[in-house]
């Protein structure tokens, strides 16, 4: 759910249901890294309550699309990253001393 | 007079920022009283005023980004993932501690309970014990579902102690798997009518092709359930159901996940002769090394083994010490550990992890288009 104002697109509060800091503490992380945002951050309202409020500013652009771009820019980086992992595990395995584990199977 | 450009001259940054703030950046500082500079530094703009752009572009990041294996077996693996916030790699900590299915059991059909355990303490023990079987096959049992064989595993307990005979031990060997569901019938207020049982399987779990040449079982068959005097019986009938680790912590793959940034031990001068050998033996873990230098005939320190460093610091405690040797912390290198309770290998899991983090963002990003 989106809070923002009509007149002023620039800014915007974003609640989001059913998540904690996993996804909010990583996507501030990816807006930071993005130019357009002048200010970002998140609060968890009340400990209780599964909802994490996530507050975009930018510098012009508005707030949703930074916001939807960050989220795209996580997501992209999570592929990379099981694509890499995966990768990884694959040439690991195929090393012929790994082939067989400390407990015989691999 | 000639023209000189003023990128000539010294102190203005050429793209790069001054060694001293680069090491705060990509450096925790530990020193002797606290760790300084522990704070990643996100913000794009943070070194604007240099004109150095401190925001990440994906492609960057995807030619740095590595992965090296350092360990992998059944159960456990561990794993360098260099060139990742903290952020990142934190939510896929947490996303395998309480965010990836697994099967536990979570209802207990008490028949007869005589031992000394009461029923709830035995059913809790009982909801702990690991299970051998791939959640990915099984789907959610939701509210007003009946449980059938898509999402619901039946055990069966029953022993019981013979009155002449020495006390027994329990153990989750004796749990066994009922693929047909459970054999426990309903109470029901009319007689005539056909008794239910507290499952509605529409067919054996043991003919579905998945388990067929695996079947269902527990990952550790030794695990101490309960102890039986003389007479004493157990009769139950165990349900387990896929669930989250957020919800409780039986339904968490993994015994513990964690990471911890690589240390970094530099000796800022050289450590000769008597110091060399103080140094090496202030370090209880063996990171320093003293080798004979052929030139001079001195011994001196090196770092041998900055991995093993544990933070303990007692290497900088002392007078000068600190002046002698650094010890830090690569923000951007975590060394990761996933040790598995056994129902999904270590490397699934991570994986797995990873998806959560994909569906996250993907649920957001389309509930806001």
């Amino acid at each position: 759910m989106e809070h923002g104002s009509i007149t002023d697109v620039r800014s915007s509060t974003f609640s989001l249901m059913d998540e904690d800091h996993t996804l909010a503490n990583s996507v501030r992380f990816t807006l930071n890294q993005d130019p357009r945002v002048e200010f970002c951050g998140y609060s968890i309202p009340h400990p209780s309550e599964n909802r994490v409020n996530i507050r975009v500013q930018t510098t012009g652009d508005p707030a949703k699309e930074v916001f939807k771009d960050a989220l795209q820019n996580l997501l992209v980086m999570s592929q990379h990253v099981r694509t890499t992992f995966d990768r990884a595990v694959q040439d690991y395995r195929a090393q012929p001393h790994n082939t067989i584990g400390s407990d015989g199977r691999l | 007079m000639k023209k000189a450009s003023v990128m000539d001259i010294p102190d203005v940054p050429k793209g790069q920022l001054p060694p001293h703030l680069e090491l705060q950046r990509t450096r925790v500082l530990c020193g002797s009283d606290a760790p300084t500079h522990s704070e990643g530094i996100q913000y794009s703009g943070a070194y604007a005023s240099m004109g150095i752009d401190n925001s990440l572009r994906l492609d960057d990041f995807c030619n740095k980004f590595r992965v090296e294996i350092i360990q992998l077996t059944e159960d456990e693996m561990e794993f360098d993932m260099i060139g990742i916030d903290a952020s990142v790699a934190n939510a896929f900590r947490r996303i395998l501690i309480a965010e990836i299915p697994t099967m536990a059991i979570e209802k207990i059909l008490m028949v007869n309970n005589t031992s000394v355990i009461a029923d709830d303490v035995l059913s809790h023990r009982i909801g702990l014990i690991p299970l051998d079987v791939d959640p990915r096959l099984f789907e959610y049992l939701s509210g007003n579902d009946s449980p059938n064989e898509r999402n619901t595993i039946v055990f069966k307990l029953h022993v019981s102690c013979k009155k002449s005979g020495p006390r027994i031990t329990v153990k989750s060997d004796q749990l066994k798997w009922l693929p047909n569901g459970s054999e426990l019938e309903m109470a029901s207020p009319n007689p005539s009518a056909k008794p239910k049982s507290y499952t509605s399987f529409t067919c054996s779990q043991d003919s579905l092709p998945e388990f067929s040449n695996k079947p269902i079982g527990l990952k550790h068959e030794d695990i101490i359930v309960a102890k039986l005097g003389p007479g004493q019986e157990i009769e139950l009938e165990a349900h387990a159901i896929k669930g989250l680790g957020k919800t409780h912590a039986k339904w968490s793959p993994v015994a513990t996940a964690w990471y911890r940034m690589l240390p970094e031990v530099v000796l800022l001068e050289d450590v000769e002769g008597e110091l060399a050998e103080e140094l090496v033996k202030k370090c209880p873990v063996n990171v320093f090394e003293d080798i004979e230098d052929l030139a001079t005939g001195k011994k001196k320190a090196v770092v041998a083994n900055p991995r093993a460093c544990t933070l303990c610091r007692e290497c900088i405690r002392g007078e000068g010490w600190e002046e002698r040797v650094a010890v830090r912390r690569v923000k951007d290198h975590f060394i990761f550990k996933i040790e598995s309770t056994g129902a999904l290998p270590p490397e699934v899991l991570f994986s797995e992890a990873v998806k959560v983090l994909e569906d996250k963002c993907d649920r957001v990003i389309s509930e806001l288009s």
